[in-house]
């Protein structure tokens, strides 16, 4: 099958126009519970974005040998071998994330934004546009985590990347850290996302 | 390529070799991460240690002691010090399931008196913001150079004498439960911590 799609537009899409986030509400679970800092929703993302690049890599290069009836168990295993790979690394390298992050590392595997990836593009497409599909749409979940996880912080604990803006003792929404809060914002940045990516 | 057709023998071909490639990718990371991952640990263990003993030229890691407690799930993790062969202090991890989110896990150092030199939050899960605070030093600032012999280590609001965090009060109460488990420990088990000397 030969790709004829436009490979900037590829790019962009997981950015802008399918933000997995903001647009295709993929993802929701880690989405909501880590980003209540600027920093673990980077750290999240980035770990995501790796997964979603090597699930979409290999199922794009052995799709042909798979046969279509157990297709899905086939690319659990895949992505549950990244995520395993991931966590391994997280917790001998960079432990302090590894921390932060805990029980969200393991459920990557069942974040539907890499599954739907790999059914959806990475399994009838070559590998070139698998990688890009995979890094604009990583991106764009790293970008989304990142700003939700700011919005957080700012509101919730008057700091962003933990440098603090407001005094020590100062009240903040302290609701917007919760659980709650989660909810709270991404409505809001969805709204906003939304309008502003409808009008350009 | 034509894509395989989904006969018994092709399924299960292919998932059998997609399951052993990654069992074995996977037991290769593993041998890789192995040592980095111990090491971390290790040194996280020793840096807490640092904080909360006073001087010490024995290594505390090699003379751990674990005792069993009624109030905690696991054992009691004790780690001696020694200065020039004088029992120097202990700093003993006690923990508590009583958190906000369950498991707070704390590293409480005392000076051969009893008084608590310093403490550490090895382990917690409590809310970001608001929890969390249990590890400010603001917070364990309360704690710092009490004897819980005299100094009761309950929250105000159960008639103690440490003031809760605001908004965070089953944290407080569950971070002073940690540091009495491990106050506890080192009373019950001070004579044979002090014979430990080499």
């Amino acid at each position: 099958m030969a790709d004829t799609i436009d490979q900037k537009q590829n790019f962009i899409k997981g950015i802008v126009k399918e933000n997995p986030v903001f647009v295709m509400l993929l993802g929701m679970c880690p989405t909501l519970g880590v980003t209540s800092s600027a920093f673990n929703g980077l750290g999240m993302g980035i770990a995501t974005l790796f997964v979603l690049l090597m699930s979409n890599i290999v199922v794009s290069l052995v799709k042909s040998q798979i046969p279509s009836k157990v297709r899905i168990p086939a690319f659990i295993i895949i992505i549950a071998s990244f995520v395993t790979v991931v966590e391994m690394m997280l917790e001998a390298f960079i432990p302090f994330l590894y921390e932060q992050l805990g029980i969200f590392i393991p459920l990557i595997v069942v974040n539907c934004l890499i599954l739907g990836r790999a059914e959806a593009f990475a399994s009838k497409r070559n590998l070139i546009s698998s990688v890009i599909d995979a890094l604009g749409m990583g991106l764009g979940f790293v970008l989304a985590l990142t700003v939700l996880g700011a919005t957080r912080e700012m509101l919730g604990s008057g700091s962003i990347f933990e440098i603090k803006f407001v005094p020590e003792d100062a009240n903040t929404f302290i609701l917007f850290i919760l659980p709650p809060g989660a909810f709270i914002a991404l409505a809001y940045l969805t709204v906003i996302f939304n309008k502003v990516s409808i009008k350009t | 390529m034509r894509k395989k057709k989904s006969t018994f023998i092709n399924m299960m071909v292919s998932l059998l070799v997609i399951t052993l490639i990654s069992g074995i990718a996977l037991g290769f990371v593993h041998d890789l991460t192995i040592g980095p991952i111990a090491k971390a640990k290790l040194e996280r263990k020793i840096n807490a240690l640092k904080l909360v003993l006073p001087k010490f030229d024995n290594n505390p890691v090699e003379e751990l002691k674990l005792v069993r407690s009624e109030q905690a799930k696991d054992s009691i993790e004790i780690y001696p010090a020694f200065f020039k062969s004088e029992f120097a202090g202990v700093a003993i991890v006690g923990s508590t399931e009583k958190g906000f989110s369950g498991l707070i896990k704390v590293m409480v150092g005392f000076d051969p008196n009893g008084k608590i030199i310093n403490i550490v939050v090895l382990d917690q899960k409590e809310t970001p913001g608001l929890g969390t605070k249990i590890k400010d030093v603001k917070f364990i600032q309360h704690y710092i150079n009490k004897n819980p012999s005299s100094f009761n280590l309950k929250v105000t609001k159960d008639g103690g004498e440490v003031d809760a965090l605001t908004g965070a009060t089953i944290s407080s109460r569950a971070f002073s439960e940690a540091v009495q488990v491990a106050y506890d420990a080192y009373i019950k088990n001070i004579d044979s911590i002090k014979k430990s000397e080499n």
